[in-house]
Protein backbone atom coordinates (compact mmCIF):
# COMPACT_ATOMS: atom_id res chain seq x y z
CA UNK A 1 0.00 0.00 0.00
CA UNK A 2 2.99 2.30 0.77
CA UNK A 3 4.40 2.09 -2.50
CA UNK A 4 0.76 2.60 -4.32
CA UNK A 5 1.06 5.55 -2.20
CA UNK A 6 4.18 7.15 -3.22
CA UNK A 7 3.58 6.30 -7.23
CA UNK A 8 0.39 8.07 -6.59
CA UNK A 9 2.52 10.96 -4.58
CA UNK A 10 4.67 11.26 -7.37
CA UNK A 11 2.36 11.00 -10.28
CA UNK A 12 -0.12 13.62 -8.38
CA UNK A 13 3.01 16.05 -7.82
CA UNK A 14 4.60 15.86 -11.45
CA UNK A 15 0.75 16.63 -12.74
CA UNK A 16 0.64 19.45 -11.24
CA UNK A 17 4.15 20.56 -11.64
CA UNK A 18 3.45 20.41 -15.47
CA UNK A 19 0.59 22.49 -15.30
CA UNK A 20 1.73 24.87 -13.31
CA UNK A 21 5.04 25.27 -15.60
CA UNK A 22 2.54 25.54 -18.67
CA UNK A 23 0.55 28.30 -17.65
CA UNK A 24 3.44 30.43 -16.60
CA UNK A 25 4.73 30.04 -20.55
CA UNK A 26 0.91 30.42 -21.56
CA UNK A 27 0.90 33.63 -19.46
CA UNK A 28 4.24 34.84 -21.08
CA UNK A 29 3.11 33.86 -24.43
CA UNK A 30 -0.36 35.32 -24.33
CA UNK A 31 0.25 37.94 -26.53
CA UNK A 32 2.51 36.33 -28.85
CA UNK A 33 0.38 33.72 -30.09
CA UNK A 34 -2.06 36.01 -31.99
CA UNK A 35 -2.54 34.92 -35.33
CA UNK A 36 -3.50 38.77 -35.98
CA UNK A 37 -3.93 41.86 -34.87
CA UNK A 38 -7.40 44.34 -34.61
CA UNK A 39 -7.41 47.90 -35.92
CA UNK A 40 -7.45 49.06 -32.23
CA UNK A 41 -4.41 48.14 -31.62
CA UNK A 42 -2.58 48.58 -34.57
CA UNK A 43 -3.64 52.08 -33.57
CA UNK A 44 -2.36 51.87 -30.25
CA UNK A 45 1.16 50.23 -30.71
CA UNK A 46 2.40 51.46 -34.27
CA UNK A 47 5.83 49.92 -33.89
CA UNK A 48 3.92 46.03 -34.77
CA UNK A 49 2.74 47.46 -38.09
CA UNK A 50 6.43 48.17 -39.10
CA UNK A 51 6.96 44.81 -41.39
CA UNK A 52 4.22 42.35 -42.54
CA UNK A 53 1.39 41.72 -40.18
CA UNK A 54 -1.90 40.40 -40.16
CA UNK A 55 -5.02 42.28 -39.39
CA UNK A 56 -8.51 40.86 -38.42
CA UNK A 57 -11.83 42.67 -37.84
CA UNK A 58 -15.24 42.78 -39.63
CA UNK A 59 -15.60 43.90 -43.34
CA UNK A 60 -17.65 47.70 -42.81
CA UNK A 61 -21.17 47.32 -44.18
CA UNK A 62 -21.12 49.13 -47.46
CA UNK A 63 -17.24 49.78 -47.88
CA UNK A 64 -16.24 47.03 -50.00
CA UNK A 65 -15.79 48.13 -53.95
CA UNK A 66 -14.30 46.45 -56.70
CA UNK A 67 -11.70 48.65 -58.71
CA UNK A 68 -10.43 47.63 -61.92
CA UNK A 69 -9.43 43.75 -62.65
CA UNK A 70 -9.55 41.96 -59.56
CA UNK A 71 -8.85 44.47 -57.48
CA UNK A 72 -11.43 45.06 -54.19
CA UNK A 73 -10.77 47.50 -51.02
CA UNK A 74 -12.77 47.55 -48.35
CA UNK A 75 -12.52 48.66 -44.48
CA UNK A 76 -11.83 46.29 -41.66
CA UNK A 77 -13.23 47.52 -38.74
CA UNK A 78 -13.30 46.33 -34.49
CA UNK A 79 -16.31 49.06 -33.96
CA UNK A 80 -13.54 51.41 -32.48
CA UNK A 81 -11.69 51.72 -35.21
CA UNK A 82 -10.72 50.67 -38.62
CA UNK A 83 -8.25 50.59 -41.32
CA UNK A 84 -8.60 50.67 -45.41
CA UNK A 85 -7.62 47.69 -46.94
CA UNK A 86 -6.67 47.15 -50.55
CA UNK A 87 -6.34 43.85 -52.19
CA UNK A 88 -6.03 41.86 -55.48
CA UNK A 89 -6.92 38.19 -55.81
CA UNK A 90 -9.53 35.71 -55.17
CA UNK A 91 -11.50 36.41 -52.29
CA UNK A 92 -12.85 33.81 -50.34
CA UNK A 93 -16.50 32.27 -49.77
CA UNK A 94 -17.06 33.57 -46.71
CA UNK A 95 -16.26 36.96 -47.87
CA UNK A 96 -18.74 39.11 -47.02
CA UNK A 97 -19.31 42.80 -45.42
CA UNK A 98 -20.24 42.20 -41.73
CA UNK A 99 -18.37 39.41 -41.53
CA UNK A 100 -15.17 38.41 -39.98
CA UNK A 101 -11.59 38.89 -42.05
CA UNK A 102 -7.94 38.32 -41.69
CA UNK A 103 -5.74 40.11 -44.13
CA UNK A 104 -1.86 39.36 -44.30
CA UNK A 105 0.13 42.74 -45.83
CA UNK A 106 2.02 45.51 -44.56
CA UNK A 107 1.24 49.29 -44.57
CA UNK A 108 1.68 51.32 -47.04
CA UNK A 109 0.49 55.67 -47.12
CA UNK A 110 -2.12 54.49 -44.31
CA UNK A 111 -3.43 51.57 -46.45
CA UNK A 112 -3.14 47.98 -45.65
CA UNK A 113 -2.17 46.28 -48.83
CA UNK A 114 -3.27 42.71 -48.45
CA UNK A 115 -1.28 39.87 -49.98
CA UNK A 116 -3.98 37.78 -48.75
CA UNK A 117 -7.43 37.55 -47.36
CA UNK A 118 -9.28 35.09 -45.61
CA UNK A 119 -12.70 34.81 -44.22
CA UNK A 120 -13.11 34.39 -40.71
CA UNK A 121 -16.79 32.03 -40.34
CA UNK A 122 -18.42 32.84 -36.51
CA UNK A 123 -20.03 30.26 -34.48
CA UNK A 124 -23.47 30.21 -35.72
CA UNK A 125 -24.66 26.94 -37.97
CA UNK A 126 -28.46 27.36 -39.10
CA UNK A 127 -30.51 26.83 -42.50
CA UNK A 128 -31.31 30.14 -44.34
CA UNK A 129 -34.89 29.92 -43.83
CA UNK A 130 -34.09 30.24 -39.77
CA UNK A 131 -31.51 32.93 -40.65
CA UNK A 132 -34.14 35.23 -42.88
CA UNK A 133 -36.89 34.54 -39.79
CA UNK A 134 -34.47 36.04 -37.12
CA UNK A 135 -33.91 38.59 -39.41
CA UNK A 136 -38.22 39.19 -39.88
CA UNK A 137 -38.90 39.40 -36.05
CA UNK A 138 -35.61 41.56 -35.63
CA UNK A 139 -33.60 39.20 -33.59
CA UNK A 140 -30.68 39.32 -35.60
CA UNK A 141 -27.95 41.43 -34.73
CA UNK A 142 -26.22 42.72 -37.24
CA UNK A 143 -22.30 42.71 -37.61
CA UNK A 144 -21.90 38.47 -37.85
CA UNK A 145 -20.04 39.13 -34.33
CA UNK A 146 -21.33 36.31 -33.04
CA UNK A 147 -24.38 35.94 -30.94
CA UNK A 148 -27.43 36.03 -33.26
CA UNK A 149 -29.00 33.33 -31.21
CA UNK A 150 -27.45 34.46 -27.95
CA UNK A 151 -24.58 35.48 -26.83
CA UNK A 152 -22.10 38.73 -26.64
CA UNK A 153 -19.46 39.72 -29.81
CA UNK A 154 -16.26 37.85 -29.02
CA UNK A 155 -13.68 39.86 -26.99
CA UNK A 156 -11.05 40.27 -30.18
CA UNK A 157 -13.82 42.22 -31.95
CA UNK A 158 -14.91 44.20 -29.38
CA UNK B 1 -16.82 -2.10 -13.27
CA UNK B 2 -13.91 -1.64 -13.85
CA UNK B 3 -12.57 -4.25 -10.76
CA UNK B 4 -15.13 -6.74 -12.20
CA UNK B 5 -13.28 -6.45 -15.48
CA UNK B 6 -9.88 -6.22 -13.88
CA UNK B 7 -9.01 -10.02 -14.42
CA UNK B 8 -8.10 -10.56 -18.42
CA UNK B 9 -9.92 -13.97 -18.18
CA UNK B 10 -13.05 -12.02 -17.49
CA UNK B 11 -12.04 -8.73 -19.32
CA UNK B 12 -11.99 -11.86 -22.62
CA UNK B 13 -15.11 -13.53 -21.68
CA UNK B 14 -17.25 -10.06 -21.59
CA UNK B 15 -15.74 -8.74 -24.79
CA UNK B 16 -16.00 -11.77 -26.69
CA UNK B 17 -19.89 -11.35 -26.56
CA UNK B 18 -19.66 -7.03 -25.98
CA UNK B 19 -17.83 -5.69 -28.94
CA UNK B 20 -20.24 -7.75 -31.49
CA UNK B 21 -23.08 -5.72 -29.99
CA UNK B 22 -21.10 -2.42 -29.73
CA UNK B 23 -19.79 -1.98 -33.20
CA UNK B 24 -23.67 -3.36 -34.49
CA UNK B 25 -25.06 -0.64 -32.94
CA UNK B 26 -21.99 1.72 -34.46
CA UNK B 27 -22.96 0.99 -37.40
CA UNK B 28 -26.57 1.25 -36.92
CA UNK B 29 -25.72 4.88 -35.93
CA UNK B 30 -23.72 5.60 -38.58
CA UNK B 31 -25.76 4.88 -40.93
CA UNK B 32 -28.94 6.85 -39.42
CA UNK B 33 -25.83 10.14 -38.88
CA UNK B 34 -24.67 9.84 -42.49
CA UNK B 35 -28.15 9.54 -43.48
CA UNK B 36 -29.04 12.79 -41.70
CA UNK B 37 -25.91 14.41 -42.66
CA UNK B 38 -26.03 13.86 -46.00
CA UNK B 39 -29.41 13.96 -47.08
CA UNK B 40 -31.71 15.87 -44.30
CA UNK B 41 -29.79 18.12 -42.87
CA UNK B 42 -30.11 22.00 -44.32
CA UNK B 43 -27.51 23.62 -45.92
CA UNK B 44 -25.83 26.42 -43.66
CA UNK B 45 -26.92 30.18 -44.56
CA UNK B 46 -23.39 31.19 -44.87
CA UNK B 47 -21.42 28.15 -45.67
CA UNK B 48 -24.07 26.14 -48.20
CA UNK B 49 -23.72 22.68 -48.52
CA UNK B 50 -19.79 22.89 -47.07
CA UNK B 51 -21.06 22.68 -44.19
CA UNK B 52 -21.35 18.95 -44.09
CA UNK B 53 -17.88 18.46 -43.80
CA UNK B 54 -18.34 19.82 -40.64
CA UNK B 55 -20.65 16.30 -39.45
CA UNK B 56 -16.99 14.58 -39.60
CA UNK B 57 -14.55 16.89 -38.58
CA UNK B 58 -16.61 18.06 -35.25
CA UNK B 59 -16.86 14.61 -34.54
CA UNK B 60 -13.86 13.49 -35.23
CA UNK B 61 -12.31 16.58 -33.21
CA UNK B 62 -14.33 15.13 -29.91
CA UNK B 63 -12.91 12.02 -30.70
CA UNK B 64 -9.41 12.86 -31.01
CA UNK B 65 -9.36 14.84 -28.07
CA UNK B 66 -11.34 12.23 -26.26
CA UNK B 67 -9.51 8.99 -27.06
CA UNK B 68 -6.25 10.78 -25.33
CA UNK B 69 -7.99 11.71 -22.13
CA UNK B 70 -8.66 7.99 -21.89
CA UNK B 71 -5.37 7.01 -22.80
CA UNK B 72 -4.04 9.86 -20.02
CA UNK B 73 -6.66 8.29 -17.33
CA UNK B 74 -5.91 4.62 -18.39
CA UNK B 75 -1.76 5.24 -18.36
CA UNK B 76 -2.44 7.52 -14.98
CA UNK B 77 -3.98 4.20 -13.37
CA UNK B 78 -1.46 1.84 -14.78
CA UNK B 79 1.21 4.07 -13.26
CA UNK B 80 -0.06 4.32 -9.96
CA UNK B 81 -2.37 1.11 -9.63
CA UNK B 82 -0.59 -1.13 -11.92
CA UNK B 83 -3.75 -2.19 -13.33
CA UNK B 84 -2.99 -5.32 -15.72
CA UNK B 85 -5.51 -3.92 -17.93
CA UNK B 86 -4.88 -0.37 -18.34
CA UNK B 87 -1.73 -0.35 -20.32
CA UNK B 88 -3.26 -2.64 -22.88
CA UNK B 89 -6.22 -0.05 -23.06
CA UNK B 90 -3.90 2.74 -23.55
CA UNK B 91 -2.13 1.22 -26.43
CA UNK B 92 -5.37 -0.36 -28.18
CA UNK B 93 -6.80 3.18 -28.33
CA UNK B 94 -4.18 4.98 -29.41
CA UNK B 95 -3.81 4.41 -33.46
CA UNK B 96 -7.65 4.70 -32.87
CA UNK B 97 -6.74 8.09 -32.03
CA UNK B 98 -4.29 9.04 -34.25
CA UNK B 99 -6.58 8.42 -37.40
CA UNK B 100 -9.63 10.73 -35.85
CA UNK B 101 -7.06 13.12 -35.40
CA UNK B 102 -5.82 12.86 -39.17
CA UNK B 103 -9.47 13.06 -40.13
CA UNK B 104 -10.45 15.83 -38.20
CA UNK B 105 -6.94 17.74 -39.53
CA UNK B 106 -7.67 16.29 -43.14
CA UNK B 107 -11.49 17.19 -43.45
CA UNK B 108 -11.22 20.87 -41.55
CA UNK B 109 -8.24 21.43 -44.63
CA UNK B 110 -10.86 20.72 -46.92
CA UNK B 111 -13.37 22.91 -45.36
CA UNK B 112 -11.21 25.50 -44.75
CA UNK B 113 -9.55 25.82 -48.18
CA UNK B 114 -13.28 27.38 -50.15
CA UNK B 115 -14.45 28.93 -46.88
CA UNK B 116 -11.29 30.51 -45.19
CA UNK B 117 -9.24 30.75 -48.44
CA UNK B 118 -6.37 28.39 -47.04
CA UNK B 119 -6.18 24.65 -46.67
CA UNK B 120 -3.58 25.24 -43.56
CA UNK B 121 -2.83 28.44 -41.58
CA UNK B 122 -0.67 28.51 -38.04
CA UNK B 123 -2.79 29.87 -35.85
CA UNK B 124 -2.63 28.27 -32.10
CA UNK B 125 -6.15 26.37 -32.39
CA UNK B 126 -4.99 24.36 -35.76
CA UNK B 127 -1.47 24.34 -34.52
CA UNK B 128 -2.12 22.63 -31.13
CA UNK B 129 -4.50 19.77 -32.83
CA UNK B 130 -1.42 19.06 -35.20
CA UNK B 131 0.86 18.95 -31.87
CA UNK B 132 -2.01 15.95 -30.55
CA UNK B 133 -1.38 14.21 -34.12
CA UNK B 134 2.47 13.83 -33.21
CA UNK B 135 1.47 13.04 -29.42
CA UNK B 136 -0.17 9.95 -30.68
CA UNK B 137 3.02 9.53 -33.14
CA UNK B 138 5.20 9.94 -30.44
CA UNK B 139 3.33 8.04 -27.64
CA UNK B 140 2.72 4.86 -30.12
CA UNK B 141 6.55 5.34 -31.23
CA UNK B 142 8.04 5.55 -27.92
CA UNK B 143 6.18 2.72 -26.56
CA UNK B 144 7.25 0.62 -29.29
CA UNK B 145 10.71 1.43 -29.02
CA UNK B 146 11.74 -0.60 -26.08
CA UNK B 147 12.72 -4.64 -26.36
CA UNK B 148 11.10 -4.75 -22.79
CA UNK B 149 7.42 -4.25 -23.18
CA UNK B 150 6.83 -3.36 -19.54
CA UNK B 151 9.42 -0.81 -19.76
CA UNK B 152 7.85 0.91 -22.88
CA UNK B 153 4.68 1.07 -21.30
CA UNK B 154 5.61 2.73 -18.48
CA UNK B 155 7.78 5.84 -21.15
CA UNK B 156 4.44 5.81 -23.21
CA UNK B 157 2.20 6.29 -19.78
CA UNK B 158 4.46 9.42 -18.72
CA UNK B 159 4.26 10.84 -22.17
CA UNK B 160 1.24 10.61 -22.75
CA UNK B 161 0.20 12.11 -18.87
CA UNK B 162 2.74 15.06 -19.76
CA UNK B 163 0.88 15.60 -23.22
CA UNK B 164 -2.65 15.70 -21.71
CA UNK B 165 -1.69 19.98 -21.17
CA UNK B 166 -2.74 20.29 -25.05
CA UNK B 167 -6.06 19.47 -24.34
CA UNK B 168 -6.90 22.39 -22.45
CA UNK B 169 -5.01 24.44 -25.34
CA UNK B 170 -6.82 22.90 -28.09
CA UNK B 171 -10.09 23.44 -25.76
CA UNK B 172 -9.37 27.27 -24.70
CA UNK B 173 -7.16 28.07 -28.11
CA UNK B 174 -9.94 29.79 -29.80
CA UNK B 175 -10.82 31.76 -26.31
CA UNK B 176 -7.18 32.62 -25.44
CA UNK B 177 -6.18 33.96 -28.40
CA UNK B 178 -7.22 35.34 -31.78
CA UNK B 179 -7.46 32.43 -33.95
CA UNK B 180 -8.91 32.41 -37.55
CA UNK B 181 -10.82 29.08 -36.57
CA UNK B 182 -14.21 30.01 -34.95
CA UNK B 183 -15.06 29.36 -31.29
CA UNK B 184 -17.34 26.65 -29.84
CA UNK B 185 -20.53 26.11 -30.64
CA UNK B 186 -21.90 23.50 -28.54
CA UNK B 187 -20.19 23.57 -25.47
CA UNK B 188 -20.04 27.27 -24.92
CA UNK B 189 -22.01 29.80 -22.49
CA UNK B 190 -25.26 30.59 -23.14
CA UNK B 191 -26.28 27.67 -24.79
CA UNK B 192 -25.15 26.33 -28.40
CA UNK B 193 -25.45 28.41 -31.51
CA UNK B 194 -25.71 25.53 -34.00
CA UNK B 195 -29.43 24.82 -35.02
CA UNK B 196 -31.41 21.93 -33.84
CA UNK B 197 -31.63 20.94 -38.10
CA UNK B 198 -27.66 20.65 -37.95
CA UNK B 199 -27.31 19.61 -34.13
CA UNK B 200 -29.20 16.47 -34.27
CA UNK B 201 -27.38 15.16 -36.88
CA UNK B 202 -23.49 16.11 -35.56
CA UNK B 203 -24.96 14.32 -31.96
CA UNK B 204 -25.56 11.25 -33.95
CA UNK B 205 -22.84 11.24 -35.87
CA UNK B 206 -20.86 11.64 -32.67
CA UNK B 207 -23.26 9.04 -30.94
CA UNK B 208 -21.86 6.67 -34.04
CA UNK B 209 -18.31 7.74 -33.91
CA UNK B 210 -17.81 6.80 -29.96
CA UNK B 211 -19.57 3.41 -30.46
CA UNK B 212 -17.56 2.79 -33.08
CA UNK B 213 -14.43 3.51 -31.42
CA UNK B 214 -15.74 1.19 -28.61
CA UNK B 215 -15.87 -1.40 -30.51
CA UNK B 216 -12.07 -0.81 -31.93
CA UNK B 217 -10.67 -0.83 -28.79
CA UNK B 218 -12.60 -3.72 -27.53
CA UNK B 219 -11.51 -5.74 -30.91
CA UNK B 220 -7.23 -4.33 -30.38
CA UNK B 221 -7.27 -5.04 -26.63
CA UNK B 222 -8.46 -8.63 -27.35
CA UNK B 223 -5.88 -8.60 -30.20
CA UNK B 224 -3.20 -7.91 -27.60
CA UNK B 225 -4.54 -10.33 -24.85
CA UNK B 226 -4.26 -13.40 -27.03
CA UNK B 227 -0.96 -12.55 -28.71
CA UNK B 228 0.21 -11.99 -24.73
CA UNK B 229 -1.35 -15.43 -23.80
CA UNK B 230 0.23 -17.09 -27.30
CA UNK B 231 3.74 -15.86 -26.47
CA UNK B 232 3.22 -16.68 -23.04
CA UNK B 233 2.29 -20.70 -24.12
CA UNK B 234 4.84 -20.61 -26.38
CA UNK B 235 8.03 -19.87 -24.13
CA UNK B 236 5.97 -22.24 -21.31
CA UNK B 237 6.16 -25.26 -23.47
CA UNK B 238 7.76 -26.13 -26.36
CA UNK B 239 5.79 -27.82 -29.10
CA UNK B 240 5.16 -31.08 -28.71
CA UNK B 241 6.05 -32.54 -32.46
CA UNK B 242 9.30 -31.23 -32.96
CA UNK B 243 9.39 -29.69 -35.92
CA UNK B 244 12.36 -28.87 -37.20
CA UNK B 245 11.66 -25.92 -39.42
CA UNK B 246 10.42 -23.84 -36.99
CA UNK B 247 12.62 -24.55 -34.07
CA UNK B 248 15.68 -24.59 -36.26
CA UNK B 249 17.72 -22.42 -34.96
CA UNK B 250 17.30 -23.25 -31.59
CA UNK B 251 19.99 -26.13 -30.26
CA UNK B 252 18.39 -28.89 -28.83
CA UNK B 253 18.61 -29.43 -25.41
CA UNK B 254 16.21 -32.38 -24.40
CA UNK C 1 -33.83 17.65 -55.98
CA UNK C 2 -31.87 15.47 -58.57
CA UNK C 3 -29.31 12.62 -57.72
CA UNK C 4 -27.08 14.61 -59.88
CA UNK C 5 -27.77 17.87 -57.71
CA UNK C 6 -27.51 16.59 -54.63
CA UNK C 7 -23.73 14.83 -55.55
CA UNK C 8 -23.18 18.72 -57.05
CA UNK C 9 -23.33 19.59 -53.22
CA UNK C 10 -24.10 23.21 -54.31
CA UNK C 11 -20.70 23.60 -56.17
CA UNK C 12 -18.81 21.99 -53.09
CA UNK C 13 -18.54 18.48 -54.14
CA UNK C 14 -14.81 18.58 -54.66
CA UNK C 15 -14.66 19.60 -51.13
CA UNK C 16 -17.46 17.94 -49.07
CA UNK C 17 -16.73 13.76 -50.56
CA UNK C 18 -12.58 13.86 -50.49
CA UNK C 19 -14.02 15.08 -46.97
CA UNK C 20 -16.33 11.99 -46.72
CA UNK C 21 -13.77 10.13 -48.55
CA UNK C 22 -10.74 10.33 -46.42
CA UNK C 23 -13.19 9.68 -42.99
CA UNK C 24 -13.96 6.49 -44.26
CA UNK C 25 -10.67 4.81 -46.11
CA UNK C 26 -8.75 6.18 -42.37
CA UNK C 27 -11.12 5.36 -40.20
CA UNK C 28 -12.33 1.80 -42.49
CA UNK C 29 -8.64 0.84 -42.87
CA UNK C 30 -8.04 1.04 -38.71
CA UNK C 31 -11.47 -0.91 -38.59
CA UNK C 32 -10.46 -3.42 -41.07
CA UNK C 33 -6.68 -4.27 -39.61
CA UNK C 34 -8.44 -3.88 -36.53
CA UNK C 35 -10.80 -6.78 -36.76
CA UNK C 36 -8.03 -9.02 -39.25
CA UNK C 37 -5.14 -8.28 -36.39
CA UNK C 38 -7.77 -9.94 -33.69
CA UNK C 39 -8.58 -12.64 -35.93
CA UNK C 40 -5.06 -13.67 -36.57
CA UNK C 41 -4.43 -13.49 -32.75
CA UNK C 42 -7.31 -16.02 -32.08
CA UNK C 43 -6.03 -18.24 -34.81
CA UNK C 44 -3.02 -18.33 -33.91
CA UNK C 45 -3.93 -18.87 -29.86
CA UNK C 46 -5.88 -21.69 -31.12
CA UNK C 47 -3.04 -23.39 -32.65
CA UNK C 48 -0.80 -23.01 -29.87
CA UNK C 49 -3.30 -24.20 -27.37
CA UNK C 50 -3.83 -27.46 -29.73
CA UNK C 51 -0.42 -28.00 -30.32
CA UNK C 52 1.26 -27.43 -26.65
CA UNK C 53 -2.34 -29.49 -25.28
CA UNK C 54 -2.39 -25.83 -22.71
CA UNK C 55 -5.22 -23.74 -21.85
Amino acid sequence: MTRKRKRLAIAVCGLAALAAATAMVLTAFRDNLVFFYSPSELAARPAIAAGRIRIGGLVENRSLAHEDGRRVSFRVTDGATDIAVSYDGILPDLFREGQGVVAEGRIKDGVFVASSVLAKHDEKYMPPEVAAALKKSGHWQEGGDAGALAGPPPAHFR
Amino acid sequence: MFAYLANPARFMRVSGRAWRFVAASGIAALAIGLYLALAVAPPDYQQGESVRIMFVHVPSAILAEGVYYLIALASFVALVWRHPLADVAAQAAAPIGAAFTLVCLATGSLWGKPMWGAWWVWDARLTSVLVLFFLYLGYIALVNAFEDPARGARAGAVLALVGVIDLPIIKFSVNWWNTLHQPASILRMGGPTIDRSMLVPLLVMTLAFVLLFAALLLLRMRATLNERKARALRLAAPPRRADPVSTGAAPVLR
Amino acid sequence: MTLAAWAAMGGYAAYVWPAYGIAAALLGGIALQSWLRCRRSERELDRIQRTTGRQ
